[in-house]
């Protein structure tokens, strides 16, 4: 793994700060692109290792991926650069048009606009959940551990933080390919 | 003094969420409106202007009670006060997660855990596309954004500019 300047990690969180529409899910496609599937700074298997922790840690998902990630990579420092990059164009953005931007909630062409914007999120996500499943999913075996996720959520209502935890105990009494 | 006010609040408000997004907007409701900084009313309208702008909700809303409050100063103490305690967690915890990364035990757990995590993301997908996706445009804007994604292999920000202008083209149809 090379490692990542500051000036370059700093960019690419004010990018995907700048360019994701609702909250922490939509970050992750833009993360995984840049992070792992052009640059390699990040595996996929790191990737989603670092969100299943993020879900479980109190705090706001986007602000907290970009904390762990900004660590893993370049430390304290790495983490505060990614941080800031992240949440600079809010910033930015509310300090100066919130007013203007009220007065255009309605209007037709900003409807048509996020229309496009939030069905293109949805795409983007379920794209970034297909790349991460292939080095995910090892095994027929470990299908049924994405299946009981989504049961247990959609038709149990469970919490994902405690289906977290039950897959991984299931994991280490039954092992999914790893090598003993 | 309002700065310190604004941090503890905000602190607060990082500490307590479980999740971010929408599930964290009651308990910012519920804080703002107690001390008086907002009306319902105004806080809808927050709401409705995170949708419209990048970035995550808290910290739009944040830097939105820091400005009208306190101006610049505000803002640094309302988007401080909301990533400090995250900046503690996450700190200790990514530490102890390097060290027993390669530990034997926790990498079995992770076999159970990655594809436990696809599953959870596909469920994102479910619930955000029973909101997004409502009619016939929709549709047409999800079919091309997966060809542009997947075909021609563009970058996702520049998909989501060309989902965008269509989804522009098509509120006039």
């Amino acid at each position: 793994m090379k490692q990542i300047k500051l000036s370059k990690l700093f960019r690419i969180f004010l990018e995907i700060g700048g360019f994701t529409f609702g909250g922490g899910y939509a970050m992750l496609p833009l993360l995984e692109t840049e992070l792992v599937e052009k640059q390699n700074y990040l595996t996929d298997e790191e990737f989603l290792d670092i969100f299943a922790i993020v879900q479980g840690i109190p705090g706001i998902i986007a602000i907290n991926s970009s904390l762990f990630i900004g660590y893993k990579l370049r430390g304290v420092l790495g983490a505060l650069t990614a941080v800031t990059g992240i949440s600079l164009p809010s910033i930015i953005i509310i300090t100066l048009i919130t007013e203007p931007l009220l007065n255009l909630e309605h209007n037709f062409y900003i409807t048509g606009i996020l229309m496009g914007i939030r069905t293109c999120v949805v795409v983007l996500i379920f794209w970034a959940a297909y790349r991460m499943g292939k080095k995910a999913i090892v095994n027929a075996i470990s299908i049924l551990y994405t299946l009981g996720m989504i049961i247990g959520i959609l038709y149990f209502n469970l919490s994902p933080i405690i289906l977290i935890a039950a897959a991984g105990l299931l994991g280490i009494i039954f092992n999914q390919g790893v090598k003993e | 003094m309002i700065l310190i006010k604004l941090y503890t609040t905000f602190f607060k408000i990082g500490l307590f969420t479980f999740g971010g997004g929408y599930a964290m907007l009651p308990l910012i409701q519920e804080e703002m409106i107690s001390h008086g900084w907002l009306t319902v009313n105004q806080f809808m309208d927050i709401v409705a202007v995170s949708q419209m702008t990048p970035g995550a909700i808290a910290i739009n809303n944040a830097t939105f009670i820091g400005f009208k409050l306190a101006g610049i100063p505000g803002v640094l103490a309302t988007t401080l006060g909301v990533i400090s305690p995250s900046l503690v967690i996450v700190l200790i915890i990514a530490s102890i997660f390097n060290k027993f990364a390669d530990n034997e035990l926790v990498q079995k757990a992770w076999s159970g855990i990655r594809p436990a995590v696809i599953g959870l993301i596909l469920t994102v997908v479910f619930s955000l596309g029973q909101q997004a996706i409502k009619g016939g445009k929709e549709v047409i804007i999800a079919v091309v954004s997966l060809i542009l994604l997947t075909k021609l292999k563009l970058h996702p920000i520049i998909v989501i500019i060309l989902s965008a202008c269509l989804g522009l083209l098509l509120a006039f149809i």
